[in-house]
């Protein structure tokens, strides 16, 4: 069953049509063939899962289980630290790590005779106990796969699927069951707040743009996501393109928009191929084009590639790229809803924001209230990446703590080791501290303790991290994607990344804190838009919860966590060093000198340039660092 | 009309109106490095900030791109305009420890020295305010240069940086460019703009004699204006 015969392509034009091709894609799926959903999520792809999917393929016709099998090839499943990942129905059988070899036996096994092997079953990062079904693995129990649920129930080239599991009935029941203000209403009354980082009341940004002057009025998907270790926006989007296309529909009828945009980063080229091919799709069965669904609503979508100017996520900055000039912001006095894009109302919403209108719609405002904290409604998903055992993408209700994602869902901090801070919210967000890992996750909670939503990026970090170094890295990047246009920003991101450089080499004064701390007011005050006005958030943040490590570079000329080569020192720890030589044969400088076996070896620091080669090679923490 | 307040003085003001022109029209003093009344307000100095207040709510603008609004409350010497303006000024300063413009400017806030370490001081003039750039597109209507790069290395250029084909050499960024950092000069007969790797051929007045104006700008003014072949054969003064 496929949209993709000729028959099928037929233009919906009522919601009969659509129920109707809904109804008869539910009997296509009902089978009693086992389902394989493999997963071919851009993270899935460095670890062979093409090859894997492809001899799948092979596999099953082989074997002859074409009448017993169905593949299915999907979005990201949101554990990418284990890819690939393959989720087997029914049963809801989870096996990770898969390789080439482990496919005939998966076919054989599991499909064939209905034993599990053993080998490919997740392990508990804490207790080490074997978990066969999916839902019961901690890394998905603590979430609520709301929107990125969907992502393992579909294939993301195919609208079949999409329109199988509910897709496009909330258009459908928006655009003929609802007026534009019930829609407008609805979202305003969900909660529901802008997911791109500053966390707008999306309902109201609807109305003001809906009540703005003029007949031509644009909507915009920013998926611009360009945070350093940040792809929720990317898995949503490569994964389920069309919910996203579908919020966007049901937006642009409610603001009265009849032409909409899709500004994704060309850095992104299965969520651009996904979604272009989910524009077509959408185009072909006419849920985009004139009189949609029979009822009398005319939109058209057209996609934007961004150059990689992480300034463009900036909805003024993202407009002007768009109209094709510089991507450089303006001041937002004069707000997009009411001139924005070539002057006219526009309506920029975030990857996800735009995914959450179709829930809102199906399930209704009241159910989505349930969810969340009283200020912030509905889930988050976060890209949870950096010293921690579960990397991957998580959706997570609004509201739990801090620590329930880092322990529970994201399984601890990686080889043991000790947490020391999570940065949440991009380079422009903030580091927080081992005390607030209580914290409740939700708008208001993270901007009160200095950091802030933003798109999603969470970074773990564990006691090997440097809070100094980790600071001047973020101000390094926003140094060089800081648009240039304003001094706060282009001169005063240099200057504090300059006194970080000296700080971290040993040449901080104690006067150090101070001005970064003034340069951090006017930076925030008066920076022409929101990248200048947050970049001094990593910095705020690691000067409020870790001073000691500043002062400890300063005075003490030290860096507690053994990062800043300039303050530090290796050494040999002679009791533990047997004298195997691994480390004479690492070290590119000659440094280390072989005193024969069973004798520690012997470090020149003279000659040692601290690149750290010994002290990785050595497995017996020989090689010490004070 | 609206009527706001500025520095606890009600004024009135036409609606689309900047706070920034409301001040200067009622004599209240506000620095500005990369605003001219002939181009587009940009914002990219922020020397003209000013706090402003809407009820409870109080924050800092700049003057030059703000609409003035009824019952707005405006300061523009407030202690957090001043030591925003303050760092500011340092920051130029930094930039441009020699530049004579940016020093008296600073020196009027009180600083001598900025806060940086001397070895962080460089010696520009340009403080990349896109006055230039944004005259000759708004004003001259060429187009011959714009700013390139981004973050720190953003500057005023000519294409791919060899000599600006569209320039006129009319001058207009030399004349609009606060602080000097673009370098003209007329050598009896020959214009060159250094900035934009360019030289122009001047014309000669019939009556007295006196090279008076790049030769492709006249043309590009007869063009433009439809004049007649001979409009230019003498200068302003003689005709």
């Amino acid at each position: 069953m496929s949209i993709n015969t000729n028959e099928m392509l037929k233009k919906l034009r009522s919601k009969q049509d659509l129920e109707a091709l809904q109804k008869e894609l539910i009997s296509g799926r009902k089978s009693d063939k086992a389902l394989i959903a493999v997963c071919n999520g851009t993270a899935c792809h460095p670890y062979g899962c093409t090859q894997v999917i492809e001899t799948f393929k092979q596999q099953i016709s082989q074997q002859g289980l074409q009448d017993k099998t169905e593949l299915r090839i999907t979005g990201c499943h949101g554990l990418c630290e284990k890819g690939p990942v393959v989720v087997i129905q029914p049963g809801d059988i989870f096996y990770q790590q898969v390789k080439l070899n482990d496919v005939p036996e998966i076919l054989h096994e599991t499909i064939s005779k209905g034993k599990i092997v053993d080998r490919l079953l997740h392990a508990d990062p804490i207790t080490g106990s074997k978990i066969v079904h999916r839902h019961e693995i901690p890394f998905y129990r603590k979430q609520k796969r709301t929107i990125l649920g969907n992502n393992t129930e579909i294939n993301p080239v195919k609208i079949d699927d999409y329109i199988a599991i509910g897709g496009y009935i909330a258009l459908a029941k928006a655009l003929l069951d609802m007026t534009p203000e019930q829609i407008i209403e609805e979202i305003k009354r969900s909660g529901l707040r802008g997911r791109g980082g500053a966390g707008f009341p999306t309902g109201a940004k609807w109305e003001s743009c809906r009540h703005a002057p003029g007949d031509i009025k644009y909507v915009i998907v920013n998926a611009d996501e360009g945070d350093p270790g940040a792809y929720a926006n990317e898995g949503l989007l490569s994964g389920n393109p069309h919910s996203v296309l579908e919020g966007l529909i049901i937006g642009a009828y409610a603001i009265g928009a009849h032409r909409g945009y899709v500004y994704v980063r060309n850095e992104y080229p299965l969520a651009l191929a996904n979604i272009t091919t989910a524009l077509n799709q959408a185009q072909q069965l006419g849920l985009l084009g004139e009189k949609i669904l029979g009822s009398g609503f005319n939109f058209n979508v057209q996609i934007t590639r961004g150059g990689g100017a992480f300034v463009c996520g900036e909805s003024t900055a993202l407009m002007a790229s768009l109209e094709g000039k510089v991507g450089e912001p303006r001041a937002k006095y004069v707000h997009t809803v009411g001139k924005g894009l070539w002057d006219r109302p526009s309506n920029l919403n975030n990857v996800e924001t735009w995914a959450n209108v179709p829930i809102i719609i199906n399930k209704g405002a009241d159910w989505y209230r349930t969810l969340g904290t009283d200020g912030s409604k509905g889930t988050k998903i976060f890209s949870l990446v950096g010293k921690i055992n579960n990397t991957g993408l998580v959706e997570i209700p609004m509201g739990i703590t801090l620590r329930d994602i880092i322990y529970d869902i994201g399984g601890g901090i990686r080889e043991g080791k000790k947490f020391k801070a999570v940065q949440t919210g991009g380079p422009s967000g903030g580091c927080l501290p081992e005390s607030l890992l209580d914290l409740q996750v939700d708008f208001d909670e993270l901007t009160k303790a200095g950091s802030m939503m933003g798109s999603g990026g969470m970074i773990v970090m564990d006691e090997t991290t440097c809070m100094v170094d980790i600071a001047k890295y973020f101000l390094t990047f926003l140094e060089e994607e800081s648009c240039g246009k304003c001094v706060p920003c282009r001169e005063g991101i240099k200057r504090m990344r300059q006194i970080l450089d000296d700080i971290t080499e040993g040449k901080g004064n104690e006067e150090d804190i101070d001005l970064l701390e003034r340069l951090s007011a006017t930076l925030i005050d008066s920076s022409l838009c929101a990248l200048g006005s947050t970049a001094p958030n990593p910095v705020i943040t690691t000067i409020r919860y870790f001073k000691d490590e500043y002062e400890a570079h300063i005075k003490e000329k030290r860096c507690p966590a053994g990062v800043c080569k300039a303050l530090i020192h290796y050494y040999i720890v002679n009791e533990k060093c047997p004298g195997c030589g691994l480390c004479v044969k690492a070290c590119p400088q000659e440094a280390i000198t072989f005193m024969g076996k069973k004798q520690p070896v012997v470090l020149d620091e003279s000659k040692c340039i601290k690149c750290g080669a010994c002290y990785d090679i050595c497995k017996l923490e020989a090689i010490g660092i004070k | 009309m609206v009527t706001l307040t500025i520095n606890e003085l009600e004024l009135k003001a036409e609606e689309g109106q900047t706070i920034l022109q409301v001040a200067r029209e009622n004599g209240i003093d506000i620095p500005t490095l990369c605003h001219n009344e002939a181009i587009e307000p940009y914002g990219a100095c922020r020397l003209c900030i000013v706090e402003i207040s809407k009820g409870k709510r109080t924050r800092i603008v700049t003057s030059c791109l703000y609409p003035v609004e009824e019952g707005l409350v405006v300061k523009t010497d407030s202690p957090r305009v001043i030591s925003n303006r303050k760092m500011i000024l340092e920051l130029l300063l930094a930039r441009c420890s020699k530049n004579k413009v940016i020093r008296e400017l600073a020196s009027q806030a009180g600083i001598e020295q900025p806060s940086f370490k001397s070895e962080y001081l460089e010696d520009n003039d340009c403080i990349v305010c896109g006055l230039c750039v944004r005259a000759c597109e708004q004003i001259v209507g060429v187009s011959a240069i714009s700013l390139v790069n981004r973050g720190i290395t953003k500057e005023p250029a000519s294409p791919f940086l060899g000599p600006a084909a569209d320039c006129i050499g009319c001058g207009s960024c030399y004349y609009i460019c606060p602080t000097g950092a673009i370098k003209m000069e007329d050598r009896k007969d020959t214009r060159i703009i250094y900035n934009w790797k360019v030289e122009f051929k001047l014309k000669k007045c019939k009556v007295c004699g006196n090279y008076w104006a790049p030769e492709k700008q006249l043309t590009y003014i007869r063009k433009k204006w439809n004049l007649p072949e001979d409009f230019f054969e003498t200068c302003p003064t003689c005709k």
